[in-house]
């Protein structure tokens, strides 16, 4: 009990996302126990949520900044669609009709590379030619849609080499019986690249000068400046991040569905927003965890992947809880921010 | 009918048990310009909204024009005639001056609909209060801010006010618009209004007050007329230390110049600026707000760039295009506004202190060496004295003198050979800017190079040992500060 009044005390933001998580958790347990915890049900959970977790731990970066990302769809689209391709080709050549382990690896390092630069075209667009964020990142997102279009025709990019959804669309650690005595594995390869890149923006946030200095410079940007802060450089540098994590999310997403179209992941754009906010991270800059915006991520995911347990409930609903989950959180903060204080 | 236009008698408040006010009392004649004076924090603001029925005392009472009230409401206490001027005087910037000026009245009468020609008599005959000229039809934003004062005033003056309170007025005011402040005071006594005038600047109580008030910690110090104050037992009773004014003379031997200005410019700010500074001296800049002494500032730290002249370090010519590019130069710069340029409020001190030098404090490629970190944060509280329990404490929670020490901190740790400071002890209580002078006496002696840029006169020429007079954007004067005085350096100025 002293725990909880510990984690209460230290951050009332994170103990109320917990809290939702444990309360949905029971709620589900009552109602749809053997539907809802299943292996299969929670692996199927890992898979799907890095594609916009991964998205979402770039948006709060910039977030901190005081910025916004938008653009994480559109790079994620451009990534994964340019690399198909490109996976496609090299198919074609070799004489299996597949690619081998190591141009997976090899697809990956474009990957990051493409995020790369698209981020950094944010990152000079609003530090070098002063364009609000939120322009910027928009601006960017339409271009880049506009790219994926322009190159595939508005039609999906499939028919992939099965090597490559093999490999990522898998799980690792065989302990899990299946059916006639083999066995499945245990974790989703893609909640593997989810964590070691959330261990990574914590480790830069946490235990770096960079992350030292992002804070501080959402805090205020004048003040960083004057204290010798490289502004500009710490902008670029930040839009890169986010541009590197939604191309990451982007070839999840080409591992998820098997194909690349320009209008996959839409809905996502607003929704890493929703989840950074949600996770606690001031949309003003300079104030922001990872354990929330992770909390806010599987919240968000165990609240929709429960209500399609419910088949009586149209799929609508989410969109409308979601909306409500947040604003909830909006006002609970407020209330934080401002106590109301009882009159003698 | 007593002769006192207001008598707070022995009022107590306390917040959340921390006493702001123990058993104090204040007492005001009717048209005299009394002044409360104290160090920040020492009640002066609680009294204020006290009188003026914001807060309600938890004992105690007041008595205003004879009558006796345990508690003021603040619609109750505009009604008899007490109007509050607060520092950011509560006026609409995107209205105009006619607006504002009429609002007040517009919505007491409960006039739904605007009549631009009834607000434009209303606000007319509050400005021929004063006689007072202005372009009624001019946003109030686009005002100086000793405009917007006179604005704040002629609306106070709407209400038939028989007290007006001014909360720290002359905070933002150049030297001139201070003078026409004072004269403004002086009418509005004549007229028979009060003024209850707060400030914790000497030579401003003793301009304009006849009598004085001084708090300390929640409680009275004294009460009495000015005339019989004087510098020593003002710095006595606000702080309850005694002061020796020091007079600093470079002892630190050096030779040749560290820093050296060579014609600098910059297009509309100022020019031709010519200057040598060696290590161990204090050089001062001063001259009016419009003088181009905090763009000479700017330009030497970076912010912004010269376009033309040379700044030479140790000799050999450098380029400053970035705060990176000074603090590489070893130079340091404490800048006038600490909150949105000094300070990051909501952070804790200790980021504050290690911002600037944070680059420094890490093992291997930018993994911060948390134990360093600390060891640094830990040494420049102790140096400094910075009051704090705990610097894990956002900075917002120190006073304006502590806060500023934190910037000072942040720029030594960085080891400059010059730093710049630019206004160092504005909102700075008395005892906080004695030690700073100290601070920075001791640092020239141990071989820094300091320049202080300020409109404090007693300041620059206590502290420095070489003094630049500045107007118009050029250097008017280079004097010595042991063989001149305030009048002569106004003249420059002026």
């Amino acid at each position: 009990m002293n725990a909880v009044k510990r984690i209460y005390q230290r951050d009332r933001h994170i103990f109320r996302l917990i809290v939702m998580i444990v309360a949905w958790m029971i709620f589900m347990a009552i109602t749809r126990f053997d539907k809802f915890y299943t292996v299969v049900n929670f692996q199927t959970m890992a898979g799907q949520f890095p594609e916009f977790g991964l998205m979402s731990l770039g948006a709060m970066l910039c977030m901190i900044t005081g910025g916004i990302d938008l653009s994480s769809v559109g790079i994620a689209n451009v990534t994964s669609i340019l690399l198909a391709l490109f996976m496609n080709a090299q198919a074609a050549k070799s004489e299996s009709g597949d690619i081998s382990v190591a141009m997976i690896a090899l697809v990956f390092v474009m990957a990051v590379c493409i995020g790369l630069v698209c981020g950094s075209i944010n990152g000079l667009l609003i530090s070098k030619v002063k364009i609000p964020p939120i322009l910027a990142t928009l601006g960017i997102n339409q271009l880049l849609t506009g790219v994926c279009m322009v190159v595939t025709g508005g039609n999906a990019v499939s028919g992939l080499p099965a090597a490559y959804s093999a490999s990522i669309n898998n799980k690792i650690l065989k302990v899990v019986p299946g059916k006639r005595g083999t066995m499945q594995g245990l974790i989703p390869v893609q909640l593997l690249f989810f964590v070691v890149a959330a261990l990574l923006v914590w480790f830069l946030l946490m235990r770096t000068s960079y992350g030292k200095k992002l804070y501080m410079m959402g805090t205020s940007e004048n003040v960083a400046r004057f204290s010798g802060v490289k502004v500009d450089r710490m902008l670029i540098k930040t839009y890169a991040l986010s541009g590197m994590l939604a191309a990451m999310g982007g070839m999840i997403m080409l591992a998820n569905y098997n194909s690349a179209r320009s209008d996959y992941g839409n809905v996502y754009t607003l929704q890493c927003i929703l989840i950074v906010v949600l996770g606690g991270v001031d949309p003003k800059g300079g104030r922001g965890k990872i354990s929330g915006v992770l909390l806010a991520i599987v919240l968000l995911r165990l609240l929709e992947t429960g209500i399609n347990r419910f088949p009586q409930i149209s799929s609508y609903y989410i969109t409308l809880i979601w909306g409500a989950v947040l604003l909830l959180v909006m006002v609970l903060n407020y209330f934080e921010d401002h106590p109301i204080v009882k009159r003698k | 009918m007593s002769d006192y236009l207001l008598k707070a008698v022995d009022i107590n408040k306390s917040f959340a048990g921390v006493k702001a006010l123990q058993g104090v009392s204040l007492e005001i004649k009717p048209g005299e310009i009394h002044c409360l004076a104290g160090e920040n924090g020492c009640g002066k603001s609680t009294l204020i909204k006290v009188i003026s029925g914001v807060y309600q005392p938890d004992s105690g009472y007041i008595e205003f024009d004879g009558k006796r009230y345990s508690q003021i409401t603040p619609l109750g206490a505009i009604a008899m005639g007490i109007q509050v001027i607060y520092q950011d005087f509560s006026i609409f910037p995107n209205l105009t001056v006619m607006e504002n000026l009429a609002f007040n009245t517009e919505l007491a009468a409960g006039h739904k609909l605007v009549n631009r020609k009834r607000m434009r008599k209303i606000a007319e005959e509050a400005l021929s209060k004063i006689n007072f000229d202005m372009e009624l039809d001019r946003l109030v934003g686009s005002l100086t801010v000793a405009e917007k004062q006179m604005v704040a005033i002629c609306r106070a003056l709407m209400f038939n006010a028989k007290l007006i309170i001014m909360d720290e007025p002359t905070t933002a005011l150049t030297k001139k618009e201070v003078s026409a402040l004072f004269e403004i005071i002086l009418k509005l006594k004549a007229q028979g209004i009060a003024i209850l005038f707060v400030s914790h600047k000497l030579n401003e109580v003793f301009e304009i007050s006849e009598r004085f008030t001084i708090f300390r910690s929640g409680k009275l110090i004294v009460t009495g007329d000015t005339r019989e104050l004087d510098d020593k037992k003002f710095s006595f009773y606000m702080t309850g230390r005694e002061f020796e004014n020091e007079k600093f003379k470079p002892s630190f031997e050096s030779q040749g110049n560290v820093l050296e200005v060579k014609n600098l410019s910059l297009t509309g700010a100022f020019e031709d600026i010519s200057f040598g500074l060696r290590r161990g001296e204090i050089l001062g800049i001063t001259g009016l707000l419009d003088s181009g002494r905090t763009e000479l500032a700017l330009a030497l730290f970076g912010i912004r760039q010269a376009t033309g002249g040379q700044i030479l370090k140790d000799g050999s010519a450098v380029t400053i295009k970035s705060p990176r590019d000074a603090i590489a130069c070893g130079i340091g710069f404490v800048p006038e506004d600490r909150l949105s340029e000094g300070l990051f409020l909501p952070r804790s001190i200790g980021d504050n202190i290690i911002i600037s030098e944070i680059d420094r404090l890490t093992k291997g490629p930018s993994v911060l060496d948390r134990k360093a970190c600390q060891a640094e944060i830990d040494k420049w509280v102790r140096e400094l004295a910075i009051a704090t329990p705990d610097p894990n404490n956002a900075s917002s929670t120190l006073s304006g003198g502590n806060q500023q020490r934190i910037v000072l901190a942040k720029w030594l740790a960085c080891k400059p050979d010059i730093l710049i400071l630019n206004g160092p002890t504005v909102g700075v209580d008395i005892g906080s800017k004695h030690d700073i002078h100290k601070i920075l006496q001791r640092l020239a002696d141990q071989g820094m190079a300091v320049i202080i840029i300020s409109d404090d006169l007693p300041e620059v020429l206590e502290n420095c040992s070489d003094l630049i007079v500045m107007k118009g954007g050029r250097i008017v004067a280079t004097l010595d500060p042991g063989e001149t005085d305030e009048n002569t350096v106004l003249s420059h100025m002026m």
